[in-house]
């Protein structure tokens, strides 16, 4: 099940999954690591509301919403094992 | 494994590569005993520089690169990257070797880099930085595994405490040695070479560090929505009151002394035009502008301490949305504020901005940022005009009327980026990321080292471009002189030579275009010798009067507030005067500097002259409306 980076909530672990087809992470963003299958959390989101702030790979980031649109998750559990189940 | 490739003669290069923010400019200063700029943000090189080994046997020079995340760069200092190891940049080779830096707590992405570095096929050796970190968070690093997995030397370090630097070294006067592993192949995607990060971070055992606890709960507070942005706003607060209240002290002693002196050379020199040049010139000119060295201190000290712990990527955060409404990024934010330093670094930190279209936006708005050269300007003014009336604790009326010039530039900035991005420059808004670094303490020495790098930059300036100032006006003051006339007083008969002067043609020249800002001719010869840089005002200013009434000349802001019109008897410097100066200040573009670097930043002198244009005319008019109104409410 994966569902759009955009809408997971803060401190959920998920893992990055492969884009939609015919869609492509932007070549930015895989050098800093976003490819798929990396696991990651969105810490919060900026008073303002944009842009978020992402843990990725040890490191913090902070992207705009207009950029995760190639951004698709799987949520996983506490451990980051095991997709839950019915995640929306 | 390859033999390694024969090394040319002469000096060993050897460039630093890295991600932004792993520390590869604290390594750099360590290595060669420079002391380069360094910060707690990522892109603070923004150039390569080049720096001799210290204590080294063979002559090895190394070259500190910009942050990169790619070896095929997209902005502009990541060309310069790029650039630097395919030997395109004109008279120099490609480097003899590399130095990749890692930072230890975000290995998983910098490997990255490393196998892009391996595929150069150069000697390459790893140094991993902030060892001591992975131990705070209860992280274990291999280094040993680590080099033999990747088949390269792996040396740990602690740039800022030395640790590891003897070790390093040595490997450096040396990269003939170093174990070269076969070159890779140079066709592979993000996917595989993070699918190689991965598995050689299994292969050394390195697991996931604990989360940063420190850096967690100082951003649950720093960063919350409402908190955040207040301690945001009390924080810039404070630095502007500060700036008055600490600095007074210092301020007055050097004032002192500068007055001493000035009075000393005239009472031991010889009577003639070489002691008054010495006396009214020199020591009245580069005096007035070097009393401001505290408040630049503390100013620099602010700044550098909020950079090194991490604050100002935070502030960034902040603020980017901002800065999306008009047209800016969260990356033209840092650039924008180190213009509180000085436009010139500003304006040329604004190429880690990876789109043209907002990097010139960036660069053309950055001069209305508040820079230390109008400090001086401000400071006079605000101390003379404006009551220190406290308004709550630490807080003055003062203060915050420097913070409110501070906004006013800020605010104007941000205005003149949304009239850009809805006329000369639109567009769509390009993409934006910025790594949030883990609070850090900066240490004292490190702090130290900083401010005095920048405060020594302003103190240079008083010996040079306000020395030469302050010799060109005195002469521009003092001839031609009035027909000696024994009827008059020595003030009167000085009075007299002062209205002869070139200076005095030239600012009566001038008065019917500055007379409606309230000005008069000693401000307007001051606002035309500011154009060379903004704090040459107050030289000019401390001149005229210290010429004007040699005999007790007791500090430039007595004499303006007590100066009088001698047909009317009001006094010539008002409040609506001096707000109306300060505005002028917040907009005109009066720095040569400035002008010069924007040229060669945008490559064409189309662009500073249009900022010029754009910003005196602004002045203009937000002076004259300045003036007439607080005039209207004041009476």
């Amino acid at each position: 099940m994966s569902t759009p980076l955009i809408s997971l909530p803060p401190d959920r672990p998920a893992r990055l999954c492969a884009p939609e087809p015919g869609r492509e992470i932007p070549r930015r963003l895989q050098d800093l690591g976003f490819v798929p299958g990396t696991p990651l959390v969105i810490r919060r989101r900026a008073p303002l509301g944009d842009p978020v702030e992402i843990e990725i790979r040890g490191y913090r980031l902070c992207l705009r919403l207009a950029q995760l649109d190639t951004l698709h998750v799987e949520p996983l559990d506490g451990n980051g094992a095991t997709p839950p189940r019915g995640t929306r | 494994m390859s033999a390694a490739p024969a090394l040319a003669t002469g000096p060993l290069r050897i460039a630093l590569v890295g991600s932004p923010n792993t520390g590869k400019t604290t390594l750099f200063n360590a290595l060669t005993g420079s002391a380069a700029r360094v910060g707690n943000y990522p892109g603070v090189t923004v150039e390569r520089r080049e720096g001799a080994l210290v204590r080294a046997r063979r002559d090895v020079r190394i070259l500190d690169l910009p942050g990169t995340y790619c070896l095929e760069g997209e902005t502009p200092d990541e060309r310069v990257v790029a650039d630097v190891l395919a030997g395109r940049i004109a008279g120099e080779s490609i480097p003899d070797a590399l130095l990749v830096v890692a930072d230890a707590t975000t290995l998983q992405r910098g490997l990255g880099l490393v196998r892009e570095a391996l595929k150069r096929g150069l000697p390459t050796m790893l140094v991993v930085t902030m060892i001591d970190e992975v131990k705070a968070r209860g992280g274990k690093l291999d280094l040993l595994r680590l080099s033999r997995v990747l088949g390269v030397h792996v040396v740990g370090v602690v740039g800022h405490r030395g640790v590891g630097l003897d070790q390093l070294r040595s490997f450096l006067e040396s990269p003939e040695s170093w174990p070269q592993r076969a070159k890779l192949p140079p066709a592979d995607d993000a996917t595989q070479r993070f699918a190689w990060v991965d598995q050689t971070c299994q292969e050394i055992a390195a697991g996931a560090l604990a989360p940063d606890s420190r850096t967690d709960r100082i951003d649950r507070v720093l960063l919350h929505p409402f908190a955040g942005v207040a301690i945001f706003a009390l924080v810039m607060i404070l630095l502007f009151q500060s700036i008055f209240s600490w600095a007074v002290p210092a301020m007055d002693a050097i004032d002192g002394a500068f007055g001493a002196l000035a009075a000393l050379s005239h009472e031991w020199l010889p009577e003639g035009w070489v002691t008054d040049l010495v006396a009214d010139g020199i020591i009245a000119g580069v005096g007035s502008v070097l009393i401001f060295l505290p408040q630049i201190l503390i100013l620099f000290t602010f700044l550098h301490f909020l950079t090194d712990v991490g604050y100002m990527a935070r502030a960034a955060f902040v603020v980017d949305r901002v800065m999306g409404w008009v047209g800016l990024q969260g990356r033209s934010f840092v650039p924008l504020l180190s213009c509180y330093a000085c436009a010139v670094p500003g304006i040329m930190a604004a190429r880690t901005i990876a789109s043209p279209r907002e990097r010139l936006a960036t660069i053309l708005v950055a001069p209305f940022m508040t820079c230390s050269a109008r400090l001086p300007v401000y400071t006079l003014l605000i101390a003379a005009f404006v009551p220190a009336t406290p308004l709550l604790g630490p807080i003055g009326v003062q203060g915050l009327t420097m913070f409110a010039l501070y906004l006013l530039g800020a605010l104007t900035a941000l205005g003149s980026a949304a009239l850009l991005n809805s006329t000369l420059l639109r567009g769509t808004v390009s993409v934006f990321y910025m790594e949030l670094p883990p609070y850090r303490v900066p240490t004292l020495r490190l702090l130290a080292r900083q401010v005095w790098g920048s405060a020594s930059a302003f103190v240079k300036r008083a010996g040079t471009i306000i020395l030469a100032a302050s010799i060109v006006l005195w002469v521009l003051l003092n001839f031609p002189k009035a027909a000696e006339d024994p009827s008059l007083t020595a003030e009167a008969q000085a009075q007299a030579n002062l209205r002869a002067s070139a200076a005095a043609r030239l600012g009566h020249a001038i008065e019917p275009v500055i007379a409606p800002l309230g000005f008069d001719w000693k401000i307007g010869v001051g606002i035309v010798a500011s154009l060379a840089a903004r704090e040459v005002i107050v030289a000019t200013l401390a001149q005229i009067y210290a010429v004007g009434d040699p005999e007790d000349f007791g500090g430039l802001r007595d004499a303006i507030v007590n100066d009088v019109n001698p047909a009317t008897g009001e006094r010539l410097f008002t409040l609506p005067t001096a707000l109306s100066l300060l505005v002028f200040f917040v907009f005109a573009l009066q720095c040569t500097s400035t002008i010069v670097v924007m040229a060669r930043e945008t490559g064409s002198w189309k662009w500073p002259a249009l900022a010029f244009t754009y910003m005196l005319g602004l002045a203009y008019v937000g002076s004259l409306t300045t003036y007439h109104v607080s005039r209207a409410l004041l009476s």
